[in-house]
């Protein structure tokens, strides 16, 4: 099986700053990874570099496209790799402020994103918006709303909506439940879980969370100070630790 | 169905001054198609260890455990993860399930997970829900809120769901009632029967005696314990 994604040798700092250091791994159709590691481990510039956000020093990610199979998104020219940022590719930021428009309602936050892709029709972007707003959680009735009168969870699920409403086949994550209560948090794992399954998305999450990853990922890359430390399914990682700070990771966490 | 040979396996506690503990050396073990293998040995000796290196969610140290053609010491998380879907099922002493789903959901989903069709999916999660005797009224909530045995039922439930060729259970009988203690071993001699190569842990020494077609000591393969 050819893998969608393939990260090589990826380095980024920032001047003396390691940010990310010769990271590699495969992502198969289908397949959720998590990355884990605390606050500064580099996780966060990981995604971003594989995203495109962030201009990496080093390494390639080739991602196998529908048209022309693998290509190195690196080298790209810019025009293609918007596109697919736009259509095949799609990034679930934590803040959802941070990929909506808040001052556009929320049928046209997820028509937009099918008007990137060539949609024309008032009617049939509105039906299309309509449907993933059910799917969504979201009631009819807010479609003509602003997310700026949504709650912090209904503006994380219209997100979702906006993003998979192209159907892609890889999705970025970034803290997705991170700043929710956790009652809104089980609502939105459980979606997650779902849509995941149903649309046979690849995922890559990031997140500081373990109970997140255990609920959603496949397997797990644990991280610190810019380095990979440990790979594997996740249960095991989670329940088998090998390596000295994943085995703290998972010893520090607090049960209630 | 399912060989385990030279198995080994060491903890070694980092944070703990580097404290290396060795729990497992030299397993080896074949269970046929149709057998059901008990695991015995006191507390300790090693025998949920050596199930949970079964099914990957320990590390194996070395050796070799072959289920189906994957050997699941050296597998990808992708190849485990298939022959969880498929091949190997796992009937834990805890259930562990998303909030919010309801109970004839949870029990149905390995059966969606195969790609079997809605209908008959919840229709055999309604069956082994009976036959568990969990009420009706009890399906569409989530099994969170369940008591301990409930709990415990439901997962039986899940894990039976599915016909997998390979079955690890660890404490099936565990905290039941003596009805529902017999529909497990029940299901257990009907697993079987269809061929299910079986490896379980069962205190109940009645419920072995029943089920088991021989008992294998793990204390043979503990390290410092080897008679």
């Amino acid at each position: 099986m050819t893998p969608l994604l393939s990260v090589r040798n990826l380095s980024k700092s920032y001047g003396a700053q390691l940010g990310c250091n010769a990271v590699s791994f495969d992502l198969f159709p289908g397949e959720v990874m998590g990355i884990v590691g605390e606050s500064g481990s580099g996780k966060s510039t990981l995604l971003n570099c594989i995203a495109g956000h962030i201009a990496q020093d080093r390494g390639q990610v080739v991602y196998d496209t529908r048209a022309d199979g693998p290509r190195d998104t690196v080298t790209m020219p810019e025009p293609e790799r918007r596109m697919l940022g736009r259509t095949d590719w799609a990034f679930v930021h934590q803040n959802p402020r941070d990929g909506l428009r808040m001052n556009v309602s929320a049928g046209g936050n997820v028509g937009e994103r099918l008007m990137a892709v060539g949609a024309r029709n008032y009617g049939d972007i509105r039906d299309t918006a309509q449907d993933w707003l059910g799917r969504v959680e979201i009631a009819a009735g807010r479609i003509d709303d602003r997310p700026s009168t949504f709650s912090g969870g209904m503006q994380q699920r219209l997100q979702i909506a906006r993003n998979l409403v192209t159907a892609p086949r890889l999705v970025f994550m970034d803290e997705p439940t991170g700043g929710l209560d956790v009652s809104v948090q089980a609502r939105l794992l459980d979606m997650l879980r779902e849509l995941v399954r149903e649309m046979g998305l690849s995922v890559i999450l990031v997140t500081h969370d373990l109970a997140v990853v255990r609920l959603l990922a496949h397997r797990l890359m644990v991280m610190k100070s810019g380095e990979v430390v440990e790979t594997g399914l996740t249960d095991q990682v989670l329940d088998d630790p090998q390596h000295a700070y994943t085995q703290l990771l998972v010893s520090s966490v607090l049960h209630v | 169905m399912i060989e385990i040979e030279n198995l080994c396996k060491s903890f070694i506690l980092h944070n703990q001054g580097g404290t290396e503990i060795p729990v497992m050396a030299g397993a080896s073990l074949r269970v046929e198609p149709g057998e059901c293998v008990a695991l015995t040995g006191q507390s300790g000796a090693g025998k949920s260890t050596l199930m949970r290196m079964i099914y990957g969610n320990y590390l194996a140290g070395g050796g070799a455990i072959r289920i189906a053609g994957v050997d699941v010491a050296t597998a990808a998380p992708r190849e485990i993860l298939e022959l969880r879907r498929t091949t190997l099922g796992h009937v834990s002493q805890f259930l562990r399930v998303v909030p919010r789903v309801p109970t004839l959901n949870v029990v149905a989903e390995p059966l969606l997970a195969v790609g079997e069709p809605r209908e008959r999916a919840m229709a055999r999660a309604a069956e082994l829900l009976t036959r568990l005797r969990i009420p009706e009224h009890l399906w569409g909530l989530s099994p969170t809120t369940f008591s301990g045995g409930e709990q415990q039922r439901v997962n039986i439930a899940r894990g039976f769901a599915f016909a997998y060729p390979a079955l690890l259970l660890d404490e099936p009988t565990a905290s039941l009632d003596a009805q529902n203690r017999d529909t497990v071993l029940t299901l257990i001699e009907e697993a079987k029967a269809r061929g299910a190569a079986i490896i379980g842990i069962f205190h109940d020494i009645g419920a072995r005696d029943r089920v088991a077609d021989r008992e294998v000591d793990v204390t043979a393969f503990t390290p410092g314990l080897a008679a």
